[in-house]
Order: C-alpha cells, then sequence, then structure tokens
C-alpha cells in the first residue's frame, strides 16, 4: 500500500516538474506546479507529517500558485516563451550536465550517507485516529512555541517587512500616474 | 527477494527529492520568463522540503518538521518580495525574457 501511494505521487511529482520546465505558456506551467505541490503533500502524509501536508496545500498550492497566476494575468496572459530558440550556444547540455551532475552528487551522498541516518532525537508522535487527537500538530506546536519561539517571532517581523516593501515597490509613484495621464 | 524491496525507504524519498531538486535546477538555468524561474526556485524548495521530512521521520526528530514550517514562511516571503519585484519591472517593457534586463551590463 504505502509502495503504491509511493509510486503515484512520485510520478506526481515528476509529470508536474517536467511540466513546469517544458510547458512555454506560463498558466500551464503553474498549473503544472500545483500538481508537483499535491504530490509533495501527499508523500508528508506518508511519512506521519499531517500538519505540514494540510499547510503544504493551503500556502503553496493555494495561496502562492494563485498569486503567480494573478501576476500572469496582470502581467498579460499571452507572452509565451519561444523555447525553439536558444539564445546561448550550448546553454541546454551545459544545464543538462550541469543538474545531472547535480543529481548525481546528491545521491551518491544519500547512498554513501545511509549508514549515518540512525535515530537520535526524542521521537515523532504517530497521530492516532482511533482516539481522535493529533498527536503530530500537538508536537510541533510545543516544539515551535516554546524552543523556537523567537524564531517564530522574527518571522512574523520577516513578513511584515515583505508585506511593506511589495506595497512601496508595486505601487504607482503619483508622478507616473500623472504622467501617463498625460 | 522482491517482496523486500517494495516498501519504499528512506532512500527513496531522498533521491526523489534529488531527482526534484535537479529538475529544479535545470529550468533555473534554461528558462528565460522570470515567473517560470520563480516556479522552478520553488521545486527546489519543495524538494529540501520533502527531503527534510524524509529525515525527521527516519531520525525520529520534530526538529525537521519544525524547519519545514519555517522554510514554508520564508519562501511566502521570498515570493511576494520577488513577484512585487517582477510587476514593477515588468510594468513599463514589453519583454517578458531574463535576457533584455542587462542595463548593468559592463
Amino acid at each position: 500500500m504505502e509502495f503504491f501511494v509511493f509510486v503515484c505521487a512520485a510520478l506526481m511529482i515528476l509529470v508536474g516538474a517536467v511540466g513546469v520546465i517544458i510547458r512555454s505558456h506560463p498558466v500551464h506551467a503553474a498549473l503544472s506546479l500545483v500538481l508537483t505541490l499535491f504530490g509533495v503533500a501527499v508523500l508528508f502524509v506518508a511519512q506521519d507529517a499531517h500538519f505540514l501536508a494540510a499547510v503544504q496545500v493551503i500556502v503553496y498550492a493555494g495561496a502562492i500558485v494563485v498569486l503567480f497566476l494573478f501576476v500572469i494575468m496582470l502581467l498579460g496572459v499571452d507572452r509565451v516563451e519561444n523555447l525553439r530558440t536558444e539564445p546561448l550556444t550550448s546553454q541546454r547540455p551545459l544545464a543538462i550536465i550541469v543538474s545531472l551532475g547535480l543529481i548525481g552528487v546528491l545521491v551518491a551522498a544519500f547512498v554513501r550517507g545511509s549508514d549515518a541516518l540512525h535515530e537520535r532525537g526524542e521521537g515523532i508522535n504517530i497521530p492516532d485516529l482511533t482516539t481522535g487527537t493529533d498527536a503530530n500538530t500537538t508536537q510541533l506546536a510545543e516544539s515551535i512555541f516554546s524552543r523556537y519561539v523567537v524564531a517564530f517571532e522574527v518571522t512574523s517581523v520577516l513578513l511584515v517587512i515583505a508585506v511593506v516593501g511589495t506595497v512601496l515597490l508595486a505601487r504607482r509613484t503619483k508622478t507616473v500616474v500623472a504622467e501617463n495621464l498625460k | 527477494m522482491i517482496g523486500l524491496s517494495l516498501v519504499p525507504t528512506a532512500s527513496w524519498y531522498l533521491i526523489l527529492a534529488a531527482v526534484l531538486f535537479g529538475i529544479g535546477t535545470f529550468g533555473v538555468l534554461v528558462r528565460r520568463n522570470p515567473l517560470v524561474m520563480f516556479m522552478c526556485i520553488e521545486l527546489m524548495l519543495n524538494a529540501v522540503n520533502l527531503s527534510f521530512v524524509t529525515l525527521a521521520r527516519q531520525l525520529n526528530d520534530i526538529n525537521g518538521q519544525t524547519i519545514v514550517f519555517f522554510v514554508m514562511v520564508v519562501a511566502a516571503a521570498e515570493v511576494v518580495v520577488g513577484l512585487g519585484i517582477i510587476v514593477a519591472i515588468m510594468r513599463n517593457r514589453s519583454s517578458v525574457t531574463a535576457d533584455d534586463l542587462a542595463e548593468l551590463k559592463g
């Protein structure tokens, strides 16, 4: 059963990822990205990270992809990138070599370092559906709000800075609006 | 023999994450639309998140899931700021490719 779930989710992830990089239309690339994000959420559930799976669907597949689609619509949906031409000579073969080399290095590190993967933490509580308590969410909340509470507060500052900075970046100044009206 | 290998171990998840990271790298290197390059960066972030969750289960340590939470927050902030920059740049331009942004070229 877990094998079946893994294969289906892996197919979703890989098909979506390949779709992101080969689709010339940005809307199609964004929808392929949704497929990949759902596949990652399925693998989160398969590994008992239930809260992160919910956040993955809500924040990534919900908010971030909608933001992408919104910007695509704002800038014009008809701007299709021409993928037939290659502006820099031998860019794609070099990119393929770099990507495959990166995958090779990572896989070699995983294979060689798999002996070092032994349990060292206090343990992860597995959610028990019969009692109705979500142990994963409780344990994650205890970790965030006790040990990492300072980092959690700093992320709120980060989000406020991001919002203010984006408003400043994206708004039109009054002089620009006046020039456009002339 | 075959039946034993049909249970996905941590190595399967980690190799899948590595392949996803490589696809994202290829996209960032090849694509010229800044929006699609951003999507490829999201692919790479998701690959890292997947390996974090896998290692959290493998090492039996909740801190791996905690850091995924923070990565998601920072990714959301990064997307907001990046898309704001793209909108600010592209508003006065007709072209969309990253190759056209060459004002600082020596």
